[in-house]
């Protein structure tokens, strides 16, 4: 502050400060807060508003027990609430998303910071970041189109003789899965890269040096040191997949349905934002407590996070 | 335990420049050998070839005798210090020490009682729990030594492990580390750029400059019989004159310079520039002039440096000559201003190639 201060002077310091806080007020805070009070109170004529129907409870959150589907789970037919249900796939599968970007983000990481030439970094990040020049929406509709029954994907597998016949990939949640992966893994791809960057190649040579299988080097030197650059990168890829709409409306089959297509739902079809209000609230509580958890079991701390 | 190690016509090219250049040593298992030479002149590349972190461009790397072309680090007999020294920073000191014998699945009991063991060794009994960043310089440097004692490697290959310590711990470390040497017979192979270090702990030393073997002997000799320019002024001061050869016979010859004609040792087929090397320890002022390699000189400056004094005096044609005296307290050293003469023996001079030849 000290340091602004000496360095812009007040008036400019003083815009800044002034510019964050409406920042954050105004366009964060405030429609939170709104959406918040709103989710406690029921949907309501315009006339009732203010009436006396207008009391703050619980009930819009209750809503998520009511109407039950039975389910299937190994085996076991287990009847839950509909949107219980679809909350515990998003969940699920944006856990297994956050463990697929992982799993193709790790080697790619360590590849980019401990073994590519640096002369040829700029051109790879360049690849990793060209198809963020299209938007969104029109990665996803390519998606669409590349998965599709007779799409490209299944032709170029069935050619190469990989496949006898083609898979319906948009079925389920796959294709989001796959959509999701594909949106959100350079999230994991740079905390995961700045972390393995840091480390000291010595200890690397060190550990292989002291006779280490590679698998051994990862597992007791660089995974350790690249721990909170993974919790972030699996904190941003979780929140992100388990909030985002664009890709499973766009990508979803008929059988899926994700929690934010469900609040949608509520907000635009039944034009019931209090309802919509408490199941927002509840997917980030929630979402939150999980991920809280996860690090918990996984020994993380928020400070490590914030480095 | 303990192995040999045989370069063999190594050289190491990075791109179109050659950081090693044709190097054939023999080290002798048990040995203790070090690699000296200024910064940049491929000391570090040699570790990585015999290491195997770096695979020679053309030669071949033999330890204990077997050739190592194609093997990996984790699969040579040997462990390397860092200069950095790279211990792991997120496990204890014990878990440190004992990595390569978690690698070659020694079961954890066995382990922790080899670390407490080792840290005995090198002087930190009770460290084990202790994480690598509560310790100091010279512990972590200890704990370094340990991790890599651990793995009973047959030879230790030290990348100037003591160059952050300071002057009194580092003094200290090279006698620890000699003693650690000796006590465990194990062949180490040391880097240093510091001269007094490596003539202080080696069994013999090799001197390099830009990637080429200058000279491989026993610390008296790099330093009594440098065989070069190089090797004398690397390891060591001297007074250069330069001049021309005159009569040579029976390892002396005579030199002619500017200052006068000189008798100074010449090894039999030395060709090529020569100059003239006296280290100034072996420069005295005498009142008269002497009967050879005697000049006429203004002392101009006395400098009192503790245990012997440095004396800078000018010659009648404007050269500047450097003696040593030793400091034997009776406080009879030349005054600035007196016109001595300064002298040396035949037998403490020598005509050697001239360093910028040997750097070619
Ligand atoms: N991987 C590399 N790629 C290109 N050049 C290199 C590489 N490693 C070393 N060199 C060059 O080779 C030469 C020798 O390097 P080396 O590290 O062996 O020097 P050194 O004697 O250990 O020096 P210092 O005392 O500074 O550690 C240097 O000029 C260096 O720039
Ligand atoms: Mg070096």
């Amino acid at each position: 502050m000290q340091d602004l201060l000496r360095r812009y002077g007040t008036g400019l310091t003083g815009a800044f400060v002034l510019l964050t806080a409406f920042w954050l007020l105004v366009l964060i805070v405030l429609p939170n807060f709104y959406l918040l009070e709103n989710s406690f109170r029921p949907y309501l004529p315009r006339v009732d508003m203010g009436g006396p129907l207008d009391t703050y409870s619980f009930d819009n959150y209750a809503k998520i027990l009511t109407g039950s589907s039975p389910t299937e789970v190994f085996g076991l037919t287990v009847t839950l609430p509909v949107h219980v249900k679809s909350f515990l796939l998003t969940v699920g599968y944006s856990a297994f998303v956050t463990v697929l970007s992982f799993a193709l983000a790790y080697p790619l990481a360590y590849y980019l910071a401990k073994i590519v030439q640096p002369k040829s970094l700029p051109t790879l990040f360049l690849l990793l970041f060209v198809p963020l020049w299209v938007s969104e929406v029109l990665r996803s509709f390519a998606w669409f189109i590349i998965l599709s029954l007779k799409g490209p994907l299944n032709f170029s597998l069935l050619g190469l003789g990989i496949i006898e016949a083609p898979i319906r990939w948009i079925a389920g949640y796959r294709s989001i899965i796959i959509g999701l992966v594909y949106t959100y893994v350079l999230f994991m791809l740079f905390p995961i890269y700045n972390a393995i960057q840091s480390l000291d190649t010595n200890q690397i040579e060190a550990a292989e040096d002291l006779g280490s299988p590679w698998w051994r080097t990862h597992w007791r030197v660089i995974l350790p040191h690249a721990k909170p650059g993974i919790a972030s990168g699996a904190v941003m890829v979780f929140m992100l997949s388990a909030g985002s709409l664009l890709v499973p409306v766009l990508l979803g089959s008929t059988e899926s349905n994700w929690f934010t297509q469900v609040i949608q739902q509520w907000m635009f079809e039944a034009a019931d934002w209090n309802t919509g209000s408490a199941y927002a609230f509840i997917l980030l509580v929630l979402c939150t407590v999980f991920v809280s958890l996860v690090m918990r079991v996984f020994r993380v701390k928020l400070s490590d996070i914030a480095k | 335990m303990s192995a040999g190690i045989d370069l063999d016509d190594v050289c190491c090219d990075f791109g179109s420049f050659r950081a090693v250049d044709h190097v054939n040593v023999a080290i002798q298992p048990g040995e203790f050998f070090s690699f000296l030479g200024p910064s940049g002149c491929g000391k570090t590349t040699i570790l990585r070839m015999i290491s195997g972190f770096t695979e020679p461009s053309s030669g071949v790397v033999r330890i204990g005798g077997k050739d190592m072309r194609g093997q990996r680090p984790n699969q040579r007999p040997t462990a390397l210090i860092f200069q950095n020294l790279a211990l792991f920073p997120l496990m204890s000191v014990a878990d440190n020490i004992a990595f390569g014998l978690e690698v070659r699945g020694i079961d954890k009991a066995k382990r922790r009682a080899r670390a407490d063991e080792l840290l005995r060794l090198v002087d930190l009994p009770g460290a084990g729990d202790k994480m690598v960043s509560q310790l100091s310089g010279g512990q972590k440097q200890r704990v370094a030594i340990a991790r890599a004692l651990a793995v009973e490697p047959a030879v230790m290959l030290l990348d100037e492990p003591l160059s952050a310590l300071d002057l009194k711990l580092r003094q200290h470390m090279r006698a620890e580390l000699r003693a650690i040497q000796k006590r465990t017979g194990v062949t180490f192979i040391y880097i240093t750029h510091d001269q007094g270090e490596a003539l202080a702990m080696s069994d013999r030393v090799g001197v390099m400059s830009h990637g080429r073997l200058q000279q491989v002997a026993n610390p008296r000799d790099i330093y009594d019989n440098p065989a070069n320019g190089f090797v004398a002024s690397f390891v060591g001061e001297n007074n250069i004159l330069a001049g021309s050869v005159g009569a040579v016979g029976q390892g002396f010859a005579s030199y002619d310079t500017p200052l006068g004609s000189f008798r100074a040792r010449m090894a039999p087929n030395t060709g090529g520039a020569v100059k003239l090397y006296v280290r100034p320890e072996h420069m005295r002022f005498t009142a008269e002039a002497q009967a050879e390699n005697s000049v006429p000189v203004t002392v101009t400056d006395v400098a009192f440096e503790g245990n012997f004094i440095s004396v800078h005096a000018l010659s009648e044609n404007g050269t500047n000559l450097v003696a040593e005296l030793r400091n034997d307290g009776l406080g009879n050293t030349p005054a600035p201003g007196a016109k001595l003469h300064i002298s040396f023996d035949a037998a403490r001079a020598a005509i050697l190639p001239d360093e910028t030849a040997a750097e070619a």
